[in-house]
């Protein structure tokens, strides 16, 4: 995030795309709700009626795997009509023209008819969001998990430039992390590419720096991402995998897939809290220590790093994960030694520039922000108030990239999947009271299609797509789209991404979990 | 010449000349309705069709005469207009038959005579100098029961929408100082100089400001607002077009109670009509000047005629009162600067425009100037709606206008200002009526309810019926109001069960001083109102219930004894049949008892006993 | 910013334009108790239990809606003063259960803390009681209305800080209670479970239910922590006692969730103690998990990761390391993989 959730209460207009706060991200969402009472205006564009979208001032429900001519779109209208902020633009960034160029062609008739938005609607939204001088633009795996995800991003960050909405106070591009500590172990450089700090394993110098304070050569050849890792896997060429806190045969696409991988490798460690479906295909199986089981940091959306700490003993005979992956290194010949993790971390510290000046003392109450470099560093709650990364701002014009598959004859309906409110990624199964609310998948389908299908609410359909097949029961609602099943990845018993597409953005490798083709048949009644 | 002045001089005209036909007006207020006057006019058209005579029918809203509903007006080209009283189906046709056909006056159900040209008729008192009336003045109800509320043409033909015409020719603040000088109070019951509050709303900032007219009208016995509402709708309309244009609102909204559908009616047509002809709307009598009213209908609680309660209603909110300050007229509906008064107070506007403020201060006394409608109701011989010049006395409304306590009882006390007043006792009947005096003795204006009482009325019973009232209707969020009234009716009733304890008349005392001094709005502050003032004049009545376990009036029931007098009682037996509980028994001819364990003290055997021979103490 | 100086209990005190009197009185060093006031909601002035007096004024007034005025005169503690408010705390406990000694709110409960301090006890009036069924028919909440003040702190809170308004105020006078649209319950509302409402109840009229009866307020002990789920990084405090977590509670110095949270983080940590946890290394031996020790488990991993990359090189080992773990946890798997294992093969669900 470019800006604070603090923020969130000092902005005039939300745009929100491809994001469903009230239930992802609960906390943003509740900001979000209760700056509306206030008089805060708010755009959603999503294809399914979230709740926001039911509060929203405009609504764009465009379909699935068109946020670019959307937001091409809305940056034509803009500059058309000459709402862009042609200081900002100056100033702060360049390459406006080659956007221009791009945006021309796709005028609110062509947008209308790649998206289903009517006209009036982005042209309403178009001006009231470059309109607005505090305008947040808020975005979450509606935008990046698309095979297009990249393009996705930028074209955010273009239209918060046109506007002049980035590096102000209630202004900014905000990605609302999924995980607690995903832009944690990002930072920490759980990155094939990156040292910590984003620090490059292919550039000579960051991987001097780092092997002098290793004191081992290290590689320069940028390692393998996860898709990349399943392929290797499965061809043969990745023999042993190291699997910490992570559930992949549950959580990524095209399961089976995922499975074929596992059952391929000749050894798999997997450490885990629960016997995951991912540690049914381990060798080994290492206990961790819960977060309340043990110290550290996390980094949450908005780059605040804060303190996790030891409530109670590890329970039974677990151990911290710090912990044992030294205990493995140190018989591998490899020692690495400390006592606590306020060890580890002024390592990290050390080591990662924008957390050089963060200590747990300093981050005892409230945690920092990064970029925090020095000890008197007060931390950023608002990142390119003075220049960009890169010094200006690159504006890029994007084309259109149509999703990886797309429902035809044989697999009419469009799936797309998220996260539901009671539950997270992993653990919350593991509730009594989470699990005992919502104990199992409720896919979303529109009245018409359910009659069509001859299904009620509580009916338990067949889901097919090209690599698999699941049953789940079914809410019938007009809050998606006719032709389209929404359904969440939650489920053990429902694993919805046997049947998730096996596409991955070309740069991020993120897969596309947005969009796939199914067929939908009624189960047989048990 | 604008299009108004065109527009009146047809309408007086053709007004006059309407006056001035043969004519039968019935009235048809909500009480005229209730009393039957739908079936009486139906009853006056067929008559006069089957008799084919040549005579306009119209209706009116209530003159004010409630006591004698149905009222039905005849008058005769020239002649005095009459109104009957008491007028059923079955005594149209003689009706019609006296005054229409044979040209007499029907005196013996004559109520008063309105003259005309022609001198009076004999036997009927001109209403000036009747009962009812002498002692009145009739300014804010002066169309009431007089010309046809649906009709603007009536309106405007007795001098309507001129207020309107001449304000907007005047400076805004021009306006605000005539209303200043008028003197003119709130007339809602709290009595703040209204020219003062529209010079708060004037200069507040902001430039969307509001005017709300309060006609939630909710406190037992009052129906003044309804009465003006459904009798001179276009007079309240025409008061907060001219508040609007001196405060510089273009938005008008009429809060009304749900309960008035006349009302409602009756002023959603008044918009229309007013619309029609340019009077309403964008840019009024090419003035420049825009308004708009729209009614919003009550959510059916009593609270909700606290001003900041009734604001939150509007915004679709439950309707719980506001803290103040900040004050309506800085932040009101929406949070913008807003005008709220109460019906009379602006039915009082377009008098006092036209008229002048110096006019209006002639009325009534130093500080509370003007005239004020009040409702009488109670043990009184003539109910109904009555418009004093301020400064009357109790007693001059009680004896004069209400025509004294009915069937000759004892007066006992009267009840000012509905459950937020207080009950004044007979040494207060010389109290000149003004807001000061009337706080002073514990009671309050209100927006005009009295309920008189007499004397077999239970002063503890009557704090009751109040406490139980405002219970019920507490709004709930403050502690005092909410916890506090409702153990201020446990502790009455209690006492009126005869299970009072000394005590109690100190918690009583206590308990209303707290909440008079710590509750959130004027109707939690004021709730305590009929306890204390029955307390402090009628403290012995409190006493005899919680230390010799009697009601002195003979009215609560767990208290009272019933005995049979044995030197009266003959023996007949009748109210052995009249016992639902077979409480009495006795020989033929020889005098019965009642058995006390027995008895529910229903009463029933009293009025049976030919010989008085049964007491109730 | 403009100050203005009144008086408090004879003790001159400048405070900004705008501040109230309560909190004025407070800077002075008075005491007065509130009920329904919250620094971060609207103000109701509802609960009456603040009132002062302030010279001049018709009536008390209650101190927490009242703008402080330059030269104003306040007292905190008139007998008037005092007598409303023991009054006031006379009322609220003569419609409230006698039951501080089963009550889990008890040690950490204003009304009680205030009846304590005016020595106010319950049946002053003697009247009626509202007995309304405990509402237990949610996983998460659990609510008994005979205790509810109606500060109304909860609705605002709902309101307020999560923008959803789910209860308000219903019915009237003294039947008024808090409750959600149609009376229906909780499990039936639109309500999402957040727990706002429990965290800012200052009686034991909500409570999380599964906290209920495992521990009173003072033998807990609260370790801040960072919400495991999401990334918007909620901060709460774990509740331990005798070594295991009951549940949570919010904290209101948690930076950007103050005292909100979601269903998840107010009610989901339980998973800690879910007897499903794995509680010792197990190793597969044909096919099946067998429980081993640490060492064994350590030795084998390492042995079996040593060979493979003596056998295959260091590239054909990779790790997923985690986004659910710490920071400290994915440096060292990270530094194990590239100074360790000598790859880069290390990534994480970064996307997701």
């Amino acid at each position: 995030m470019t800006n604070s959730f603090a923020d969130y209460l000092n902005t005039d207009l939300f745009f929100v795309i491809g994001s469903n706060p009230t239930e992802a991200h609960p906390m943003a969402g509740a900001k979000i709700m209760s700056s509306l009472l206030n008089g805060t205006k708010l755009i959603v564009a999503d294809p399914r009626r979230i709740e926001l979208a039911e509060k929203a001032d405009i609504w764009l429900q465009h379909r699935p795997g068109t946020d670019i001519p959307l937001l091409n779109g809305l940056m034509h209208i803009i500059i058309k009509e000459g709402l862009h902020d042609k200081k900002f633009i100056e100033e702060r960034t360049e390459g406006f023209e080659d956007l221009k160029a791009t945006v021309e062609t796709y005028t609110p008739k062509r947008v209308s008819e790649m998206t289903g938005v009517p006209e009036k609607l982005l042209y309403d939204a178009a001006r009231l969001y470059a309109t607005t001088a505090k305008a947040m633009l808020c975005y979450t795996l509606g935008i990046t998990e698309h095979i297009c995800g990249v393009d996705n991003v930028m074209s955010t960050a273009n239209i918060a430039m046109l506007t002049g909405h980035l590096g102000k106070e209630g202004c900014g591009v905000n990605p609302q992390r999924g995980q607690n500590n995903v832009q944690g172990a990002c930072d920490m450089g759980a990155l094939p590419g990156d040292y910590p700090g984003y620090q490059k394993v292919a550039n000579a110098e960051a991987q001097a720096k780092f092997e002098k304070a290793w004191g081992v050569k290290l590689s320069g050849k940028p390692g393998l991402t996860i898709p990349d890792m399943m392929d290797a896997a499965v061809e043969g060429t990745l023999k042993a995998m190291f699997v910490l806190g992570e559930d992949p045969v549950l959580t990524d696409p095209d399961a089976n897939h995922i499975k074929k991988a596992f059952n391929k490798m000749d050894f798999v460690v997997v450490q885990e809290l629960f016997m995951s479906e991912t540690a049914k295909l381990a060798d080994v199986i290492l206990p961790g220590a819960s977060f309340a089981e043990k110290d550290g940091t996390f980094t949450s959306s908005e780059r605040r790093v804060q303190r996790v700490r030891k409530a109670i003993e590890p329970i039974g005979d677990t151990r911290p994960d710090w912990w044992i992956i030294c205990e493995i290194s140190k018989r591998m010949g490899y020692p690495m030694e400390y006592a606590h993790p306020e060890q580890i971390f002024n390592e990290i510290a050390s080591l990662t520039p924008s957390y050089g000046g963060i200590n747990y003392e300093r981050i005892e109450y409230t945690g920092l922000q990064w970029p925090c470099p020095t000890a008197d560093h007060p931390g950023t709650p608002v990142l390119h108030t003075k220049s960009f990364a890169r010094g200006k701002g690159l504006f890029k014009g994007i084309e259109h990239t149509p999703p990886a598959e797309m429902p035809d004859e044989e697999y009419p309906y469009l799936l797309s999947t998220g996260r539901i409110l009671y539950h997270y990624n992993v653990t919350t199964r593991y509730s009594s009271a989470l699990d005992a609310h919502r104990p199992e998948e409720m896919a979303m389908i529109h009245p018409a299609d359910a009659a069509t299908l001859g299904v009620c609410t509580g009916d338990t359909v067949q889901v097919t797509s090209r690599r698999g097949s699941v049953q789940t029961k079914v809410n019938v609602t007009d809050k998606v789209l006719t032709g389209m099943i929404w359904m969440s990845f939650h489920y053990k018993e429902t694993p919805t991404n046997e049947l998730t597409v096996n596409a991955f953005d070309p740069v991020s490798k993120t897969g596309e979990y947005k969009v796939a083709a199914v067929r939908i048949e009624k189960a047989a009644q048990v | 010449m604008s299009t108004l002045q065109q527009m009146r001089s047809g309408i007086e005209e053709s007004y006059k000349e309407k006056q001035n036909r043969a004519r039968i007006v019935v009235g048809l207020g909500t009480c005229g309705i209730a009393a039957g006057g739908n079936k009486v006019m139906e009853a006056i058209k067929s008559e006069v069709a089957t008799k084919g005579l040549d005579v306009d029918i119209d209706f009116t809203s209530c003159i004010g005469m409630c006591f004698a509903e149905p009222v039905v007006e005849i008058s005769l080209p020239g002649q005095s207009s009459v109104i009957y009283g008491g007028v059923f189906p079955d005594s149209v046709a003689k009706l019609i038959d006296g005054h229409l056909v044979a040209k007499t006056p029907v005196t013996e159900m004559a109520q008063i005579q309105i003259p005309r040209d022609a001198s009076p008729y004999e036997g009927i008192p001109v209403m000036d100098k009747s009962g009812y009336y002498a002692k009145q003045v009739r300014s804010v109800t002066s169309r009431l029961g007089r010309t046809n509320p649906e009709s603007i043409e009536d309106y405007i033909a007795t001098g309507g929408y001129a207020a309107i015409e001449k304000a907007i020719s005047m400076e805004r603040l021009d306006i605000v100082n005539e209303v200043k000088k008028s003197g003119l109070r709130g007339r809602g019951g709290g009595g703040f100089p209204t020219g003062t509050k529209w010079q708060f709303v004037h200069d507040a900032a902001g430039s969307k400001k509001y005017i709300v007219c309060n006609a939630d009208e909710g406190d037992p016995g009052a129906f003044m607002d309804r009465s003006v509402l459904e009798g001179d709708p276009h007079a309240v309309l025409e008061g907060m077009m001219v508040a609007g244009y001196a405060i510089g609102a273009d938005e008008g909204i009429i809060y009304c109670r749900a309960e008035y559908p006349l009302a409602i009616k009756r002023l959603n047509l008044a918009i229309e009509k007013a619309e029609e002809l340019g009077l309403m709307g964008d840019n009024i009598l090419g003035s420049g000047f825009n308004f708009k009213i729209r009614i919003k209908a009550g959510a059916g609680a009593f609270v909700c005629g606290e001003e900041t309660a009734l604001l939150n209603s509007i915004e679709g909110k439950r309707g719980m009162p506001r803290v103040r300050p900040p004050f309506p007229a800085h932040k009101g509906l929406w949070q913008k600067p807003t005008c709220l008064n109460n019906v009379e107070t602006f039915a009082n506007i377009p008098f006092i425009i036209r008229n002048g403020g110096d006019w209006y201060a002639a009325m009534g006394t130093e500080k509370s100037k003007g005239s004020k409608v009040f409702c009488l109701t109670g043990k009184i011989n003539q109910t109904g709606l009555c418009e004093v010049p301020m400064g009357i006395t109790m007693g001059e409304i009680l004896n004069d206008i209400a025509g004294g306590v009915l069937g000759g009882k004892k007066f006992k006390a009267v009840q000012s200002g509905g459950p937020s007043g207080g009950c004044l006792p007979t040494d207060k009947l010389d109290l000149p009526i003004d807001y000061d005096s009337l706080i002073s003795a514990g009671a309050m204006m209100g927006s005009g309810g009295l309920v008189f009482m007499d004397e077999d009325t239970c002063m503890v019973d009557v704090a009751k019926f109040f406490l139980n009232f405002t219970q019920l209707e507490s709004c709930g969020k403050c502690t005092p109001c909410r916890e506090g009234t409702k153990r201020l009716l446990e502790i009455l009733e209690r006492i009126c069960v005869g299970a009072g304890v000394p005590e109690d008349i100190d918690t009583l005392e206590r308990l209303a001083k707290v909440i008079k001094s710590s509750a959130l709005c004027a109707l939690g502050q004021t709730a305590p109102n009929p306890v204390m003032t029955t307390l402090r004049y009628f403290r012995d009545e409190y006493e005899a219930h919680i230390i010799d376990k009697k009601c002195p009036a003979g009215l609560c029931a767990e208290l009272l004894t019933f005995t049979i007098l044995k030197d009266k009682c003959v023996g007949c037996g009748v109210c052995i049949k009249a016992c639902p509980a077979e409480a009495i028994s006795g020989e033929k001819k020889a005098a019965h008892v009642i058995d006390a364990a027995k008895c529910i003290k229903c009463g029933a055997c009293v009025p049976k006993c030919k010989f008085d021979a049964i007491a109730k103490a | 910013m403009p100050t203005v100086t009144l008086t408090v209990d004879g003790k001159q005190v400048s405070v900004p334009k705008g501040t109230t009197v309560l909190e004025a009185a407070w800077k002075a060093g008075a005491f007065v108790p509130t009920l329904c006031h919250d620094p971060e909601l609207t103000k109701p002035g509802a609960c009456r239990i603040c009132v002062v007096e302030v010279k001049g004024a018709r009536n008390l007034v209650a101190s927490c809606v009242t703008d402080a005025v330059e030269g104003m005169v306040v007292e905190t503690a008139t007998p008037a003063v005092v007598e409303a408010r023991k009054t006031i705390l006379e009322l609220l406990l003569d419609n409230h259960p006698e039951d501080c000694l089963t009550c889990h709110q008890a040690g950490d409960c204003k009304l009680q803390d205030y009846a304590y301090f005016y020595n106010v006890k319950p049946g002053a009036f003697g009247g009626e009681a509202h007995k309304y069924d405990l509402e237990d028919d949610n996983l998460f909440i659990v609510r008994n209305m005979n205790k509810c003040i109606l500060c109304g702190k909860c609705l605002r809170a709902c309101e307020e800080k999560q923008g959803r308004a789910v209860i308000d105020f219903a019915y009237r006078g003294f039947k008024t209670k808090v409750t959600t649209a149609m009376d229906k319950p909780l499990a039936d509302s639109v309500c999402v479970s957040c727990g706002s409402c429990v965290a800012i109840c200052p009686t034991g009229a909500l409570t999380e239910k599964a906290m209920l009866g495992k521990a009173r307020k003072w033998e807990i002990e609260k370790v801040r922590t960072t919400c495991p789920f999401c990334g918007v990084g909620c901060n709460f405090d774990l509740n331990v006692h005798q070594g295991k977590v009951l549940g949570v509670t919010s904290n209101a110095a948690s930076p950007t969730n103050g005292r909100d949270m979601c269903v998840k983080g107010r009610f989901g940590v339980d998973y800690v103690h879910n007897p499903n946890r794995l509680t010792t290394p197990l190793i597969k031996k044909n096919g099946q998990f067998v429980e081993s020790s640490w060492e064994e488990a350590l030795d084998l991993v390492a042995s079996k990761l040593g060979e493979i990359k003596g056998k295959y090189g260091s590239d054909s080992i990779a790790a997923l390391s985690s986004a659910r773990c710490t920071n400290e946890d994915n440096f060292v798997m990270q530094k194990f993989m590239r100074a360790g294992i000598g790859t880069n093969n290390v990534d994480h669900c970064a996307r997701t």
